[in-house]
C-alpha cells in the first residue's frame, strides 16, 4: 500500500484565533515565574532553617517538626548515649545549634558536611534529630587531583561557601570515629 | 510523504545514540576514577547529569513545538509536541529514578520533599497530564490547541528547577561547573549527554510520524464500505465527535 503524504487540513480555528492561546498561555506563564520569582515565596517555601532562624524561633520551636540545615562543626561529632545516638553541633558560621541523633547515619557523615536533620527542638536547648540526612556540594573529585584542595574539599554546603569560615577551618578535617 | 532522509535519519540517530551512551557508560564505569568520597556510587552521575539536561531540553523543545503548533497551526508541530512531551515525562521520571538511587548512599533518604525534587516531581505529574488530557480529547483540534496552551504554561516549571537550588535552601546541591567536576569526569559525561541526545531526537522523530499517521486516521477515516447515500461532508472530518 503506497503511503500518501499526510494532508494538512485546515484547523476549525483559524490563526488568528490560536494566536490568542498563545499569548494568553504565555501570559500566563510569565505571570507564575515573575510570581514565584519575585514574588517572595521564598519566605513561605523553607525546606530547612538555619540555627540562626531555629534560635530566632524560639519556643514556636520546641514540639514543632521541622529541618534544621548546616555544617557540622570540626570536632564536634561523638557518639551519645545508647547503641547507635550521635551527637553533634550543626553550625553556620554564625550559630550553632546541638543536635541529638537517633540511627546510623549516611556513611558520607563527617566533620563539614552539610546536613539536614527533621526532628524538633527541645526545652533544653538541644535539637533531637528523627531523621538525618546528608547533603554534598557540587565539588566531584578525581584521587589523582593536582588542584584538590583539603579546605575546599571540605566546605560540604554550598550555602555556607560565602558564609564565614567557621572556627578551626585551617585545621584539617579527618573522618571522626563515629560510635555505631 | 515521507523521503529517504526521513526514512532513515531518525533510525541514524537512535542507532547512533545507543553507541555513544555504550561508550560514555563504559568509560565512566571501568576507565573513569572514583570520586573521593562517593567512591563508585558517585558514577550514576554519567547517567543521571546527562538524563537532566535532556530532560530540560526536551521539554523546552516541547514549549517551541506548543507555540509553533499555535502560531501556524501546522500539524507537524502537534505530532512533533506529543512526541516531546512524552519523551520529557518518562526522561524527567528516570530523572526521579536515578536521583533517588544516588540519594540513598549519600544523602541517607530515598526522596525528601527538597524544592528540587518537588519541582522535578511536578514536571512529571503536569506534562503526564497534558498527555492524559490529549488522551482524552477527540477533537484533533481541540486536542491540539488545548494541549499546546497547557504545555506553556506547564513550561514555567523547568526554569523554576534550574533556578530552584538558587532560590531556596535545598537537599540537592548547587550546580556543577566545569571547575567543580574532575576532569576526570568530563568526557563520560559529555559522551553520555550527547548519546542521550541523539537518542530522545530519534525517538521523537519517529514518535512524530506515529502521531502524523494517527492523525490522518482520525481527521480522513476511511470511507465506509457502503455509503449511505450522501457523501461525508468535508465539513465533518475535523469535528471527531463520533469518534
Amino acid at each position: 500500500m503506497s503511503v500518501p503524504a499526510i494532508p494538512a487540513p485546515a484547523p476549525a480555528l483559524n490563526p488568528g484565533k490560536t494566536k490568542w492561546f498563545a499569548f494568553a498561555a504565555v501570559a500566563v506563564a510569565a505571570a507564575a515565574f515573575l510570581l514565584i520569582a519575585l514574588g517572595g515565596i521564598g519566605e513561605n517555601l523553607v525546606y530547612y532553617w538555619g540555627p540562626k532562624e531555629l534560635r530566632a524561633a524560639g519556643d514556636k520551636a520546641i514540639g514543632a517538626t521541622i529541618r534544621l540545615g548546616g555544617q557540622v562543626a570540626i570536632g564536634s561529632v561523638r557518639p551519645g548515649d545508647g547503641v547507635s545516638n550521635l551527637e553533634f553541633d550543626v553550625t553556620d558560621g554564625t550559630g550553632t545549634v546541638h543536635v541529638v541523633s537517633r540511627g546510623v547515619p549516611p556513611q558520607l557523615f563527617r566533620d563539614r558536611i552539610g546536613v539536614v536533620v527533621e526532628g524538633t527542638m527541645t526545652r533544653n536547648g538541644t535539637f533531637q534529630s528523627r531523621r538525618l540526612m546528608v547533603s554534598h556540594d557540587n565539588r566531584y573529585r578525581a584521587p589523582g587531583d593536582k588542584d584538590v584542595d583539603v579546605k575546599t574539599l571540605m566546605r560540604s554546603t554550598q550555602g555556607l561557601d560565602e558564609a564565614p569560615v567557621p572556627r578551626a577551618a585551617a585545621t584539617p578535617a579527618v573522618k571522626p570515629q563515629v560510635g555505631d | 510523504m515521507t523521503t529517504r532522509l526521513e526514512s532513515w535519519a531518525p533510525k541514524a540517530l537512535v542507532a547512533l545514540g545507543v553507541a555513544l551512551l555504550f561508550v560514555g557508560s563504559f568509560w565512566g564505569l571501568a576507565k573513569a576514577p572514583g570520586e573521593v568520597f562517593m567512591g563508585d556510587v558517585q558514577r550514576i552521575m554519567y547517567v543521571h547529569v546527562p538524563t537532566a539536561w535532556n530532560a530540560m531540553l526536551t521539554l523546552t523543545f516541547a514549549f517551541v513545538c506548543a507555540l509553533f503548533s499555535l502560531f501556524t497551526n501546522a500539524w507537524k508541530w502537534d505530532n512533533r509536541l506529543e512526541a516531546a512531551m512524552e519523551m520529557g515525562v518518562i526522561l524527567s521520571l528516570l530523572l526521579c529514578m536515578q536521583g533517588a538511587i544516588w540519594a540513598k548512599p549519600t544523602w541517607g533518604v530515598w526522596w525528601d520533599w527538597d524544592p528540587r525534587l518537588t519541582t522535578t516531581a511536578v514536571l512529571v505529574f503536569a506534562f503526564g497530564g497534558i498527555l492524559a488530557l490529549r488522551a482524552f480529547v477527540d477533537d484533533p483540534v481541540k486536542r491540539a490547541v488545548w494541549s499546546a496552551a497547557a504545555c506553556i504554561v506547564a513550561f514555567v516549571d523547568v526554569p523554576i528547577v534550574y533556578f530552584s537550588v538558587r532560590w531556596w535552601n535545598s537537599l540537592h546541591q548547587m550546580q556543577s561547573t566545569p571547575e567543580t567536576v574532575s576532569k576526570a569526569f568530563h568526557w563520560p559525561l559529555r559522551i553520555n549527554a550527547f548519546g542521550i541526545l541523539f537518542l530522545w531526537t530519534g525517538l521523537v522523530a519517529l514518535r512524530a510520524r506515529v502521531a502524523a499517521l494517527r492523525l490522518r486516521s482520525e481527521i480522513a477515516p476511511p470511507v465506509p464500505e457502503a455509503p449511505e447515500g450522501k457523501s461525508a461532508p468535508t465539513g465533518a472530518r475535523f469535528s471527531g465527535g463520533d469518534r
